[in-house]
């Protein structure tokens, strides 16, 4: 009894941690909408993003350490969609942090403003896989949806820290007219290659292969979330060989070795591409990202088509 | 005195028995305005859903999205008549607005819901704590939600085979100032690892003897009280102190309260560190008091008997993140110490498990544990347990798991045991386990 009435006395007695630096303590889920919060923030904000570019941001664990980042977040970003459905609210309740509570002053969630696609029309069960009722959660893989994602990181911390509005108007510009430049040079790297048949592990791509014309044409996984099955790899390799596809995109998080037996089956390649930033060593920043898959994938289709 | 008493009762209760004929008369009535302003909201959704269908399509057709969508046009406010009769007394005439009448017939405020359920079966011998052939172990339902800007709520009912019991159903404030998280209602205490997890969060199909022995069993401190818990600032380090306060009732043996002062206490202090990115330790230690029913006869404390619990608890996990899905090992250990006041004196008793799963594919886990543990209410008598666990994972939602134990019983044969177990989730998707 008296041990116990020590320690909520000392408990009690130590003071709140004391973080105020002068830069807002921006918390992002993944590091894709670290690298945009970075861009659009400049020095004005301190960044941490909880889950790495190269694992599986669907299962990544609530560590606590991610409480302690979260319990002193000024601004927290997640990707949303329920894509962190299965690790964010526990550190949400955990972090005793309201400000970025759902519907909190500090909380964005960065898919309010974005093209959403995939989302489900009539009923939807778990027989399905793990559907996303909300559409697909990977939507950060097209420039123009970074774009309005960087839009709203400017809004966000602008509402938070008014006196730097300006800063983070020049900031958004800036990056702005570089994502621009560098959108012009991918359309043209990956231009010869519209409407090519290819597949992919995850439905991981959609915007990517819609904004460059790529025909996804079968996926590994059977359903979303499913391991692949014998089964449906055999389905894959005939779609493959009737339509002509010849590539299979894989994410770093996902093994290598159905992708690798069913490409030996057609005659084809399997390319590791980055789904975030982190996701390759190259791959250091938002545009970095795709300087990185597009210059890949396209070597990939000369490769295998000539052109 | 008595006639007029006598009367005033009369009059009140046929008051009482008048009133609910009018407004059963009243009710018909109101029953009617509320069908048609259901059936005019049903037609108004109705309008807006094909609205934004349309809108949907002309999206998906490859157009640019537009700026901002129009503001749909508010819809007129659903209104209801004064009741007959209610008119011409100085009250509001007309129609009145409703309010509330929309979000009422809406479900986007219900809580999160999901069902686990979790089948038991046992093969094999076990003569001094048999479990049924097949059962249905456990139905536990929860419902999550938020529940203003300051709160959440959690709820856990399960449905066992005895009955129906709420597991755990809490408020917990998130937003206090001073950083303390505070939990109000009936909870699992923060005692140790084991006595916080849910049934289907365990990687066996039992529980250690250790909590059989010592924790009041399945059931473990789990009781009305009032958690704080609060960061300590320490640099990288995570280290969390929490202190609960309970009414003092666990279990068949461990806490009864027969006065409102017989309280029971637990405190916690976890520490956790990242070792690597893929490697991390958690380190507990915890200590409960309260009073025991040893000296309880008829809800009288004629002993004034306590029970303290000192505990401390390690977790190794190594989870590589790039194969974060194929491959895990969680390493676990607890070690409780009772201390139990009886008529026949204080019982010293100690036991712990040690346990180690390895996630070898990526629907598959393989894990040992060993169990050793005296009895609180004879320390003399030592219980031994090792078992084997395999589990598959057909999806994030259900997983099959076998388990070989042998139990070494102080007063009873040795028990050789396969227990299976099937566990299934529907509904909302829950938080990983971690």
């Amino acid at each position: 009894m008296r041990i116990f009435r020590l320690l909520l006395v000392l408990v009690l007695a130590l003071p709140v941690g004391a973080f105020a630096q002068g830069k807002l303590n921006v918390v992002t889920t993944t590091e894709d909408l670290g690298s945009l919060a970075r861009e659009v923030g400049g020095d004005k904000v301190s960044v941490t993003a909880l889950a790495k570019g190269y694992q599986d941001p669907h299962f990544v664990d609530p560590k606590p350490s991610f409480i302690l980042a979260v319990s002193r977040a000024d601004v927290l970003i997640v990707v949303g969609r329920e894509l962190e459905i299965g690790w964010l609210p526990p550190l949400l309740t955990s972090s005793r942090n309201g400000k970025i509570q759902l519907g909190g002053k500090g909380y964005l969630d960065a898919s309010t403003n974005v093209r959403i696609l995939e989302i489900p029309t009539g009923q939807i069960t778990r027989a399905m896989g793990d559907v996303h009722p909300l559409g697909n959660p990977h939507y950060w893989l097209e420039p123009g949806n970074g774009r309005r994602i960087a839009q709203a990181i400017r809004d966000k911390l602008t509402e938070v820290s008014p006196a730097n509005a300006s800063y983070f108007a020049q900031r958004y510009g800036d990056f702005d007219m570089r994502l621009s430049a560098a959108e012009k040079r991918w359309d043209a790297t990956l231009a010869p290659y519209k409407g090519t048949k290819l597949v992919t592990f995850h439905r991981s791509w959609p915007n990517f292969m819609e904004r460059w014309g790529l025909d996804v044409i079968g996926y590994v996984e059977p359903k979303p979330g499913i391991p692949p099955s014998p089964q449906h790899s055999l389905e894959v390799i005939d779609a493959m060989k009737q339509q002509g596809a010849k590539l299979i995109i894989v994410e770093p998080y996902f093994d290598l070795k159905t992708p690798q037996s069913i490409a030996a089956q057609v005659g084809g390649k399997v390319l590791v591409l980055a789904p975030s930033v982190g996701g390759t060593k190259e791959a250091t920043d938002y545009i970095q990202l795709f300087e990185y898959d597009v210059t890949q994938l396209a070597a990939a289709f000369k490769q295998l088509t000539g052109k | 005195m008595r006639c007029i008493r006598f009367a005033c009762a009369a009059i009140v209760a046929a008051t009482l028995v008048a009133a609910p004929r009018d407004a059963a008369a009243q009710a018909a009535g109101q029953a009617q305005q509320i069908q048609q302003q259901i059936d005019q909201l049903r037609r108004e959704f109705n309008d807006r859903l094909t609205a934004l269908e349309t809108q949907l399509a002309a999206l998906q057709g490859g157009q640019p999205a537009p700026p901002a969508a129009p503001a749909p046009a508010a819809p007129p406010q659903a209104t209801v008549e004064v009741p007959p009769g209610a008119a011409g007394a100085g009250g509001p005439s007309g129609p009145l607005p409703v309010y509330g009448a929309a979000t009422a017939s809406s479900k986007i405020f219900n809580p999160d819901m999901a069902v686990i359920g979790d089948f038991l079966g046992a093969g094999g011998r076990n003569r001094v704590a048999p479990q049924p052939a097949l059962e249905m172990h456990e139905s536990e339902a929860s419902f999550q939600a938020i529940v203003d800007p300051y709160a959440r709520a959690d709820f856990f009912v399960s449905f066992g085979e005895q009955g129906v019991e709420l597991e755990e159903g809490f408020l917990t404030l998130t937003s206090l100032p001073g950083g303390f998280l505070t939990k109000v209602g009936k909870m699992r205490a923060a005692f140790g690892k084991v006595n916080t997890l849910h049934n289907h969060v365990l990687p066996w199909t039992d529980r250690p003897l250790v909590s059989r022995n010592l924790v009041a069993g399945e059931e473990g401190i789990d009781d009305a009280g009032i958690s704080v818990s609060r960061l300590i600032p320490a640099g990288t380090l995570f280290l969390e102190a929490t202190g609960e306060v309970y009414r003092g009732d666990s279990g068949e043996s461990l806490f009864r309260s027969s006065r409102r002062g017989d309280l029971a206490y637990v405190a916690h202090l976890r520490g956790y560190h990242d070792i690597t990115e893929s490697t991390n330790i958690d380190l507990g230690t915890s200590y409960s008091y309260g009073h025991n029913p040893a000296g309880i006869e008829q809800d009288v404390d004629f002993g004034r008997f306590t029970t303290n619990l000192f505990g401390v608890d390690a977790t190794l996990r190594w989870r590589p993140l790039t194969r974060a899905i194929y491959h895990q090992f969680i390493g676990r250990s607890e070690v409780i110490w009772s201390n139990r006041e009886q008529f026949d004196g204080r019982q010293r008793a100690m036991g712990y498990y040690a346990s180690g799963d390895y996630q070898f594919a990526r629907r598959w886990w393989l894990g040992g544990r060993y169990d050793r543990s005296e009895r609180a209410e004879a320390a003399s008598l030592l219980d031994r347990g090792g078992s084997a666990v395999l589990t598959y994972w057909p999806s994030e939602f259900s997983q099959v798991r076998g388990q070989y134990r042998r139990t070494n019983y102080a007063d009873g044969p040795a028990a050789n045991e396969l227990l299976f177990q099937f566990q299934f989730s529907i509904g909302a998707h829950g938080a990983h386990p971690f």
